[in-house]
């Protein structure tokens, strides 16, 4: 079942600079789909085009929940940085987010939730009293409290040390399997790309466009230290040189499935 | 005293930072009040005796509780007013270039100026003396807020979007929150402000309060009435500032570590 469906005709910056292009991709209900491109390429104009935080642009952007359920699909964003109230304390931060219609839902009590992100008792904290890992922490699980359909993000785990991102990445797949929500996954590293996603999605530099659409068919939960992850990075590598800095190579194209 | 004050590490940190300087004035005054021997100089031990006597025997209450009703009306009209009036200015462009030439005219318009008109157009009335308070007091509020407003983070506004915040929460949970700064630095300078130009206006044209008072402790040249006056105000801000504003602002900043 078709989830969502994006087709960005144009997105140009208020410079007039033109960041998006005929970007068209769609995604089914509970897929992990990774977004790789240079820097500079609308990664992040993608996403707050489909979060609606910016609405300028021309195209169409379909999320559709299906005839089982009412109303609008819940939407989580993840930045990349924490983006806590640094004035609410670590379970305020929480329970912002949670309005009366996810508490309907929400069984498991706010404790019990931190003790499975890996902060017990860390409830009366304020965010300036955590540390970098464990902000994202809490935001990782903010972004998962509200039960989402679609969980964006952008880039999250990208200022942290090795180790720490490597915990939370696991702590991702961990929650990601726990409700299943399709996740648009930005990244410009393409090992945490392989490491995490169904579907990695490559796109051009500026006005981008995607050039490749690379289904990845390896068990979850993956690390970036997996032998298939570090395999199949290093024969994606070989076959397109170029690939991340947004172009394909003609010569070796001809056999993969490359996106319109 | 003497022990705090040789430890001079722990001195800046402990109470007695806030209270010595203080002290060090009155006894300043004393000695120079002993010595000059004036009869525009009391020494402060005759001025404490004065707001004794005012206090048990005079009407320093009923004055001071009226100063300080119009103080504290005209105060919350000034923040309110002005908090909306900078958070307007701040977030909108259009509002911003409408009303800052206005700003800046109330901004520059001498108090005295504000006051008589008030009374001549309003007559002289409670209303009238209340109204020129806040003409005079709300642009401050506004400059400084609207400073406030222009330094929101946009990125913490985006996250209330995205969770779908109802504009209530967002409001007191994201965007309040980071405007603290600004409102306690106006009502700091609001208080002050504001009791001041309160006993100007209550000396041009009401028949009570401290202004008045001062007035007429002027007409009979009572200068320990009026030091009296001032020492009984200046007690009252030191309380509000003590039991007040520093507890609200501590606990406010709390997050900050």
């Amino acid at each position: 079942m078709t989830f969502l469906s994006v087709d960005v005709r144009k997105k140009t910056y208020a410079n007039g600079c033109c960041a998006i292009e005929n970007l068209s991709f769609s995604a089914q209900a509970g897929e992990f789909v990774a977004i790789v491109g240079p820097s500079g390429a609308g990664k992040t104009s993608l996403l707050n085009l489909i979060a609606g935080l910016d609405q300028e642009m021309q195209g169409s952007i379909d999320c559709s929940l299906g005839p089982q359920r009412q109303g609008q699909p819940r939407i989580s964003f993840m930045f990349q940085e924490p983006r806590l109230m640094p004035w609410l304390s670590v379970r305020q931060n929480l329970e912002m987010v949670i309005t009366p219609e996810v508490q309907l839902k929400q069984r498991t009590p706010l404790p019990d939730l931190l003790a499975l992100v890996g902060l017990p008792g860390c409830g009366d904290l304020f965010p300036g009293q955590l540390s970098g890992g464990m902000q994202r922490r809490v935001a990782l699980l903010r972004a998962f409290i509200v039960e989402p359909d679609l969980l964006l993000m952008d880039e999250p785990f990208q200022s942290l040390d090795a180790p720490t991102a490597h915990q939370l990445r696991l702590l991702l797949q961990d929650l990601w399997q726990r409700t299943r929500p399709t996740v648009l996954f930005v990244t410009h590293s393409l090992r945490e790309a392989i490491s995490l996603a169904d579907r990695i999605l490559f796109l051009s530099g500026q006005p981008s466009k995607v050039i490749l659409d690379l289904p990845v068919e390896l068990q979850h939960p993956r690390t970036i230290e997996d032998s298939a992850v570090q395999k199949l990075h290093e024969h994606l590598l070989n076959q397109y040189p170029q690939l991340l800095g947004g172009q394909l190579a003609s010569v070796a194209s001809a056999k993969e499935n490359v996106a319109p | 005293m003497q022990s705090a004050l040789k430890s001079g590490k722990t001195f800046a940190q402990g109470r007695w930072a806030r209270i010595v300087p203080p002290l060090v004035l009155v006894v300043f005054w004393q000695v120079l009040a002993v010595a000059l021997q004036s009869r525009t100089l009391p020494p402060p031990t005759e001025v404490l005796v004065g707001l004794w006597q005012e206090l048990f025997g005079g009407d320093l209450l009923f004055h001071l509780g009226m100063t300080l009703g119009r103080v504290a009306i005209s105060f919350v009209v000034a923040m309110l007013v002005g908090t909306g009036l900078g958070i307007l200015m701040g977030s909108s462009r259009p509002w911003d270039r409408v009303l800052d030439s206005f700003l800046i005219l109330a901004l520059n318009i001498p108090a005295l100026v504000t006051i008589i008109l008030c009374y001549i157009w309003f007559g002289l009335s409670e209303t009238a003396a209340v109204i020129a308070v806040t003409v005079n007091k709300i642009p401050m509020v506004a400059i400084s807020l609207r400073e406030g407003a222009r330094a929101v983070d946009k990125n913490l506004l985006q996250v209330a979007r995205v969770y779908r915040l109802s504009r209530r929460d967002t409001f007191f949970k994201v965007y309040l929150p980071q405007l603290l700064p600004y409102l306690f630095g106006s009502a700091r300078n609001g208080l002050s402000i504001i009791w001041k130009i309160v006993l100007v206006v209550e000396l041009l044209g009401r028949s009570n309060g401290v202004g008045f008072q001062i007035g007429n402790f002027f007409h009979f040249f009572d200068i320990k009435g009026i030091l009296a006056y001032t020492l009984a105000f200046v007690m009252v801000i030191f309380i509000v500032e003590a039991l007040l504003l520093r507890p609200l602002e501590s606990y406010l900043n709390r997050w900050r570590t």
